[in-house]
């Protein structure tokens, strides 16, 4: 079972009873969340859409990844290298407005005192 | 002057709204609803296409909140527009029906936090009321529910979430006094609301991390506790900057969950950092961010914080104008009336009202559809004690807040089946083995008080097996069907489905019964003006016309005729008496045919007795006529003295008024009234008879007082006595007086 959105529910729920159906079955694509962004935008809500554009590039991204990378752009969680660092390996993975939204967080946390000084 | 307190400042100290607190207003403590004079002027510069100043901050100086908002949250390409717009201009454009609410969040979008704190201090409350109910994003108005309980009792959680469902909540939230039963209550309130109804979202309130990680699992569908504060200082505090909330926001967005952020006036005040701004000033950079970093909507009127608001002058006023601040950014708004900011029924309705009469996407960001004490946010503004009332209000002005009248059997067959469907689903998923006679009281309970056969510990357990096995809401769905939930199995799997399709994270997003989502995109907020915007399905509004508690006429005559008696019958046509001791005992055309009970819930008969009793008391013979051709009590009475021989005549309609005629007064005269019919009781009716026997032998009768009470007797009671007058309307005719024998 490949594409939830197609199959009807009784054939959804077919698969979980053939235990074919997992959590990994109902996950948005980038490019549904793309296509979300557009509509965001068709309704004047540019923020929105670059939200979901955002998104679009974490939905690879492995749950526990995604979790320690939150908790990377806490206060006083990460150094300035860190944060780098993390940005450099989203970036390389085509993640490219999440590595910047990484990067001026490491600009502005340095400023305002929010790295992790040791 | 007396020496000590006057009696009336005494009771007046006593009444319940003088147990809130009252500040005065401390700008310097940021207790201080609007316009602080350390709020800032309105200013934006861009220079090259880049945010250099807002609102009087050089960049160099932006603090983390200037910073994210100025770099990500103001449409440059409208600022220079709307930055000169006069604030005034601004304001009528907001209220007026005549300016579409995409114009308003097409420049508003180029507004500052100080200039549209400005704009909207401007609006009063009836103008707050007016924008509000064009400024919401979702045409179609909602409803959230608190369910929680002092235990974490799954069983009880599922009980009262397909009772929420019932009562047409759209959206549950729920949150734990033991942070680790956490993902046993998500699993148990959302089985319990996919009972309850097809299509009803439900998150757990946790702390962000592990909100996120209940979301990625499926085992809640949206997530709304992500905070965000209006100074640098309580965003940190709160372990947070702007930028870990915008990477959380589309975290949720990458796994397709509906998210929205939480801010409300007061809270920075409450944690001693408001820097000496106004709430609502802070409040506007709180909603300025919520757009800047890309959520879809914003839960705020203060929130925990809405008794601090509450406390100065015009801070209730704020909260509603934060709500609407909210819309003007083109966000959901789910408007608070969340914690109670009052101990007086009167000043949480005011603060509620104008809110539940325009609209919004979710009235209350939190209605506890639990009772008070199961409340684990706290108590709420609205609560299990006040679902009928909201409902009757709903009736009362013809508006839609979002919930609807549950039948009592309906919800019975929810609740029996909620908690077997947990009991089944932890069972097969070895989480806990829960008993029947926690069971059954469970379905029962209006509260954890009513379970005292709850097991504290299984919750925990139970999360503890969900949280090392990894367990999904997919395994959840697995077991309901294995278990014989199918219905229940699909509903769940649908709002999974959801998630690959992603329209529910568009903005104010909910749905409906059949899974059709209703949001900004596909169920737009039209509203220019009378006519136009909302307007319930005549299906919805009979659903809000239909209280549980109305009755009709054919309703009375039923339940009149529960009561019926056949010790009355009629004798023969009544003729007049020549016995100096014969009163008669006039009754109206309904006794003794359609009503029987009176409205003190005396049988007639028993009334009867009374009265003849008390008769007879004083020496005097009792006879009942029965006065056909008149509900009038005047001339029932008065028809009554004509036929007796002492001239004295005793009135009663079937409800119970009564009152004592002599012969020879006009009808709408009288010796004595018995008015408050659902107040007289059977020792008041025998005086009566009694003071009708003096009055017939000439002697002084006792003086008889109506009972007083400061009960709202006419609004118990006169829409039932419309029923009952139409009842003896039917039955009078022109039969003569006609005389009943007592068996």
């Amino acid at each position: 079972m490949t594409d939830p959105l197609d199959a009807d529910v009784d054939a959804l729920l077919e698969g979980v009873r053939a235990a074919t159906v997992s959590m990994d079955d109902f996950r948005i694509t980038p490019d549904t969340l793309r296509h979300q962004a557009g509509v965001a935008r068709t309704h004047a809500n540019g923020q929105l859409a670059e939200n979901f554009e955002r998104a679009a590039e974490l939905v690879d991204v492995p749950d526990a990844e995604v979790l320690a990378l939150y908790e990377l752009l806490r206060p006083r969680r990460a150094t300035a290298d860190e944060l780098e660092e993390a940005a450099a390996s989203l970036e390389a993975r085509g993640a490219v407005r999440n590595a910047a939204l990484v990067r001026e967080a490491a600009a502005v946390h340095a400023r305002r005192g929010l790295l992790r000084t040791r | 002057m007396t020496a000590g307190r006057l009696g009336r400042f005494r009771f007046m100290d006593q009444q319940r709204v003088n147990l809130d607190g009252f500040a005065v207003e401390d700008a310097a403590l940021g207790l201080v609803a609007f316009g602080s004079p350390d709020d800032p002027e309105p200013s934006l510069v861009v220079r090259d296409g880049r945010v250099v100043e807002l609102d009087g901050r050089a960049e160099a100086d932006f603090d983390v909140v200037d910073e994210f908002v100025a770099r990500h949250g103001i449409d440059l390409d409208v600022a220079d527009e709307a930055m000169s717009t006069p604030d005034l201009a601004l304001a009528r454009m907001l209220v007026d029906p005549g300016v579409p609410r995409a114009e308003v969040v097409r420049l508003v979008a180029g507004t500052t936090p100080a200039k549209l704190a400005r704009v909207l201090t401007l609006l009063r409350p009836a103008e707050l009321t007016m924008a509000m109910t064009k400024m919401r994003a979702r045409r179609t108005p909602s409803n959230q529910a608190h369910v929680t309980n002092r235990s974490d009792d799954p069983l009880l959680l599922a009980a009262d979430a397909a009772t929420a469902a019932a009562f047409g909540f759209r959206e549950i939230e729920t949150t734990v006094p033991v942070a680790g039963d956490a993902p046993s209550n998500a699993v148990a309130v959302s089985v319990g609301a996919a009972v309850g109804s097809p299509g009803v979202l439900v998150q757990c309130s946790v702390e962000e991390a592990t909100e996120l990680a209940l979301g990625m699992r499926g085992l809640v569908s949206y997530a709304e506790t992500v905070s965000l504060y209006g100074t640098e200082q309580i965003f940190v505090d709160g372990d947070d900057t702007p930028w870990s909330k915008a990477f959380l926001t589309s975290a949720y967005a990458s796994r397709g969950v509906k998210m929205r952020v939480t801010s409300g006036g007061g809270a920075e005040a409450l944690m001693g950092g408001a820097e000496g701004r106004s709430m609502f000033y802070l409040e506007a950079r709180c909603v300025a961010l919520a757009r800047a970093i890309g959520a879809q909507g914003v839960q705020n009127g203060g929130i925990d914080s809405a008794s601090v608001a509450g406390a100065v002058p015009r801070g209730v006023r704020s909260l509603m104008a934060e709500n609407l601040m909210v819309m003007a950014r083109g966000l959901e708004a789910c408007t608070g009336n969340d914690a109670l900011m009052s101990e007086s029924d009167v000043r949480r309705t005011s603060r509620t009202m104008p809110i539940f009469l325009a609209g919004t996407d979710f009235v209350c960001s939190g209605f506890g559809s639990i009772q008070r004490y199961d409340n684990m946010f706290g108590p709420s503004q609205w609560n299990a004690e006040d679902i009928d009332d909201y409902l009757v209000m709903q009736r009362d002005w013809g508006v839609d807040g979002g919930l609807r009248t549950a039948e009592h059997d309906d919800v019975a067959r929810l609740r029996q089946r909620a908690v077997e469907a947990v009991q089944a689903v932890y069972r097969h998923l070895g989480l806990a083995d829960l008993d029947d006679v926690w069971a059954a009281q469970a379905v029962d309970a209006a509260g954890s008080k009513d379970v005292p056969a709850a097991d504290l510990m299984a919750p925990l357990t139970a999360s503890r097996m969900i949280t090392e096995t990894g367990l999904t809401m997919v395994d959840v769905v697995a077991a309901l069907d294995v278990c014989g939930f199918d219905e229940e199995a699909r509903r769940l799997l649908r709002l999974l489905r959801a998630r690959v399709a992603g329209d529910y994270l568009q903005t104010a997003a909910i749905f409906d019964e059949d899974f059709g989502v209703l949001s900004l995109v596909t169920d737009p907020n039209d509203y220019a003006g009378p006519g136009t915007g909302y307007e319930p399905t005549p299906a919805r509004q009979a659903q809000i016309d239909a209280v549980r508690q109305q009755r009709s006429v054919a309703d009375l005559r039923a339940e009149q005729a529960h009561g019926a008696s056949d010790r009355l019958r009629v004798v023969g046509p009544a003729a007049a008496g020549s016995d100096p001791r014969d009163v008669v005992i006039g009754v109206s055309p309904a006794v003794g045919r359609a009503i029987w009970t009176t409205l003190s819930g005396l049988a007639v008969v028993d009334v009867l007795d009374e009265l003849l009793a008390g008769l007879e008391e004083e020496g005097c013979r009792g006879r009942i006529v029965r006065v056909n051709d008149t509900i009038d009590l005047g001339l029932v009475g008065l028809t009554a003295a004509r036929l007796a021989g002492s001239g004295i005549g005793i009135g009663l309609q079937a409800k119970g008024t009564a009152l004592i005629h002599r012969r020879d007064l006009s009808p709408l005269a009288n010796l004595e009234l018995y008015s408050v019919a659902p107040t007289v009781d059977g020792p008041l009716y025998r005086l009566l008879g009694s003071n009708a026997g003096r009055h017939a032998k000439g002697a002084t009768p006792e003086p008889a007082r109506n009972p007083y009470s400061d009960e709202a007797i006419e609004a118990r009671y006169h829409t039932k006595v419309v029923s009952l007058v139409a009842i003896e309307r039917t039955c009078s005719g022109t039969t003569p007086p006609e005389q009943l024998e007592l068996a």
